[in-house]
């Protein structure tokens, strides 16, 4: 594998330099959120390659399961960040958090133990990428899915009461936002699934295949990526959508909006 | 005997509230704007939380699912909603009759809802909270949009209904010649709270 040097990074940069540049007159706060972002890419992925260089070293299943937690909690801040309605208090983290880690970690510990079969399992060349793409997308899918649920509970908010009030359950007052939410957290893994090799190399057999490896191999990982991603993604959207609604009612099967934040 | 009672039945906005409805009986609810009338019947409907007790029938709210609760203590909101296509797709259960008291032709249930007038709207919405065959009615400004043929026929069907089903019901208007017409007694809410009001 050819290896990048700092100087083939800068070259690269320059292209985002480059467009901040361009684009400074006619779109001014776009071109520093560009930058910023631009910025933290570099410094954040350059300290998790030296923590993953460490972890490597030193594998112990301590560790993994730390810096595991550690991305948990800022993938359930993220979840949160994306709501304009979210819930109050506790719930509005919790929700994102448990469903998460329900169907991730339930998904990587499938995948490690009974897929791949590792020696330890845990190895953190295999355990913390995995666990990576896993979180990355189920927070995708709850993340979309959660604030979809909320606006539109949020807006059609008249129409549920309707239906309460002509004697409907809760779950059949909301079923038809139930299930465009649903959809609308599962539609990102399944265009992916069906774009995947056609219209787009994914990501991580590019990786793989930069890096020397056989292609069928690499394809082989990629689809073993893929469904456990969209189990992932879709079991968690799942849990999330289905603690929502519940958290939208209370034991009289009473619409409270009052427990999303204003 | 009492059909339907709330004692001291309160919210965060609304204060100590009780009253009654006798089998048959239609009792009108009138108040300045902004006094809780609408909050009162939400929570009699048991959609806002409210504490106190209600009861129907000598059974309190809490000892009945709330689903069942909310189809025999049926309220009908001065905006009704209409979530299909057609008006059809709204009634689980049709009853022919209705829909000719109310001045309409059975070609009704194909109409696209979006369609509606505001009058036609607020007829078809009663139609459709009375095919719950409920027991309590708890209407708001039922004829509020309606010219005087419209607001007589709806005046008839409810009284009518209520004799048949030996129902009762609560009836917020502001017209003093309906709590009139219609009236058995009357109630009315202001900031002081509820007061039965002395027939006119």
């Amino acid at each position: 594998m050819i290896q990048l040097s700092v100087f083939d990074l800068s070259l690269a940069a320059l292209l985002v330099v480059a467009l901040a540049l361009t684009s400074a007159r006619s779109y001014p706060g776009l071109a520093k959120q560009l930058l910023v972002a631009a910025l933290r890419t570099a410094i954040q992925l350059t300290l998790i390659g030296l923590v993953l260089k460490a972890l490597f070293a030193n594998s112990h299943l301590l560790w993994v399961g730390l810096l595991s937690v550690l991305m948990l909690v800022v993938a359930g801040r993220e979840v949160m960040a994306r709501q304009q309605r979210r819930f109050a208090g506790r719930w509005g983290y919790g929700i994102g958090v448990v469903s998460m880690f329900v169907s991730s970690f339930t998904v990587a510990l499938f995948a490690l133990i009974v897929v791949v079969g590792n020696e330890p399992w845990y190895q953190p060349q295999y355990a913390i990428p995995l666990l990576g793409m896993l979180l990355g997308n189920t927070m995708n899918g709850i993340a979309l899915a959660l604030d979809r649920l909320t606006q539109s509970a949020w807006e059609q908010r008249d129409v549920i009461e309707a239906r309460l009030m002509l004697g409907y359950s809760a779950s059949e007052a909301v079923s038809g936002i139930q299930q465009q939410v649903f959809r609308s957290g599962l539609i990102p893994i399944i265009n992916a699934m069906a774009a995947a090799g056609i219209v787009s190399l994914p990501g991580m057999m590019t990786g793989q295949i930069l890096a020397g490896a056989e292609p069928v191999e690499a394809v082989k990982y990629q689809i073993l990526i893929m469904f456990l991603v969209s189990a992932g993604a879709g079991f968690g959207t799942l849990a999330a959508v289905h603690l929502a609604v519940r958290r939208l009612f209370d034991e009289r099967q009473r619409l409270r909006l009052d427990r999303l934040q204003r | 005997m009492k059909l339907f009672e709330a004692r001291h039945l309160s919210t965060a906005a609304l204060g100590d509230l009780s009253f009654f409805l006798s089998e048959s009986e239609l009792v009108c609810l009138s108040g300045p704007s902004g006094a809780g009338k609408t909050l009162m019947l939400r929570s009699l409907a048991d959609l806002d939380v409210s504490q106190g007790s209600v009861y129907l029938q000598g059974v309190q709210r809490e000892q009945m699912p709330p689903t069942e609760w909310r189809r025999q203590v049926g309220y009908l909101p001065a905006e009704s909603r209409w979530w299909s296509e057609t008006v059809g797709e709204h009634f689980p259960r049709v009853q022919a009759d209705i829909f000719s008291q109310l001045g309409f032709k059975d070609e009704v249930l194909g109409w696209q809802a979006e369609r509606l007038s505001s009058g036609e709207r607020q007829r078809l919405a009663l139609a459709r909270l009375l095919s719950n065959q409920p027991r309590i009615l708890l209407l708001d400004e039922p004829t509020a949009n309606l010219d005087p043929v419209n607001t007589q026929r709806v005046e008839r069907l409810v009284t009518d209904f209520l004799r048949r089903n030996r129902a009762a019901c609560l009836w917020v208007t502001h017209a003093a010649d309906q709590i009139q017409r219609i009236a058995s007694r009357a109630l009315y809410l202001d900031s002081h709270g509820l007061a039965e009001e002395a027939p006119a």
